[in-house]
């Protein structure tokens, strides 16, 4: 890896009304060594940033549909053409809503099929490490990473459901316990080129000992959410 | 001036959880003869003069586009509120 290099990719994080884990994502991105910069809703200008990250939260209430109403941002417009065109995007809860709102990703979100919120320290299997978020992880790894929501529920049609595990599209897995009763057991899923990557569990929430889920290492020292920033880093550079 | 009404329910395989969590209600109020309770969406789109046919056939595509997620949601209804006499009893009768 090259560090003069890792430190110039800019990774743009997104604050739409209702963003609630924006300033965990830019610390994610500084932590793993990248820039973060700031992006806000009603700009469309992207800022020359590399990729992407749809933070978590209740973008404008979650009125209408979560994220339903995001997908017409300013913003989105910009993201939804530069995803296209390549660009590495990260949607996380809320984030996973507005993408699949926006048509860069399959399926829905309902919520959960016990009706309870849910906040937890969740357990995944990662199976598709080849993804631009993923590559520091290897298929078939577990990680721990706090899960924190009330629509987790993802749905989708069963020919869609059959054409994501055919196409490996599938990127993580609950282990265990299904906690929102998402078909097939589905945390987390990306686009056919790999670029666009959501999911509902929260890997901002773990990249800093003191701070994160329980480890082997001890209470709070898990940072399993941090590869997440550093692959995304190292897919920038092509390393 | 003109209203339309679109209406959007969650798709039958869909679970509801405010219906639910009324049917579970009505019969400890009494209501014994319900069995199932699905809820949706109403929405009322205003439009300076009268509900065309162009008038609804934007607000059939705003249905489809924005107003609902073919995922989880079908449309049940796209229709002149003012050609609805039910309709327009319930949302002016009140007033």
């Amino acid at each position: 890896m090259s560090g003069a290099t890792l430190a110039t990719a800019r990774i743009g994080v997104v604050t739409f009304p209702g963003t609630l884990d924006d300033r965990d994502a830019a610390r994610a991105v500084r932590l793993a060594g990248g820039e973060a910069v700031s992006l806000w809703h009603a700009d469309a200008d992207l800022h020359g940033v590399d990729a992407v990250v749809l933070p978590g939260g209740f973008s404008y209430g979650d009125y209408l549909r979560a994220g339903a109403i995001s997908r017409f941002a300013p913003v989105m417009e910009s993201i939804v053409d530069a995803a296209a065109g390549g660009m590495p995007v990260l949607g996380i809860c809320n984030g996973f809503q507005v993408l699949t709102e926006a048509h860069l990703l399959p399926g829905s979100m309902v919520k959960n099929d016990h009706l309870h919120f849910v906040c937890r320290e969740q357990v995944l299997v990662v199976e598709n490490a080849d993804t631009a978020w993923t590559r520091d992880y290897t298929a078939g790894q577990r990680i721990t990473i706090p899960l924190k929501n009330q629509d987790g529920q993802f749905v989708a049609d069963e020919r869609t459901l059959d054409e994501l595990e055919a196409e490996g599209r599938v990127v993580f897995r609950y282990d265990g316990w299904n906690p929102n009763g998402s078909r097939r057991g589905i945390a987390g899923i990306t686009n056919a080129a790999g670029n666009v990557v959501g999911l509902m569990p929260h890997p901002e929430h773990a990249v800093e000992v003191g701070f994160g889920p329980a480890s082997d290492a001890g209470p709070r020292a898990g940072t399993d959410g941090l590869g997440f920033f550093t692959s995304v880093l190292g897919a920038l550079v092509g390393a | 001036m003109g209203r339309v009404v679109v209406e959007v329910m969650p798709k039958p395989e869909i679970l509801d959880p405010q219906g639910k969590a009324v049917v579970g209600a009505l019969p400890r109020l009494g209501f014994t003869q319900f069995t199932s309770v699905r809820q949706g969406k109403r929405f009322e789109l205003e439009v300076d003069g009268p509900v065309t046919p162009e008038v609804l056939a934007a607000a059939e595509e705003a249905a489809v586009k924005v107003l609902s997620n073919p995922v989880i949601e079908d449309v049940v209804r796209v229709a002149d509120i003012e050609a609805d006499a039910a309709a327009t009893i319930t949302s002016e009768g009140l007033a």
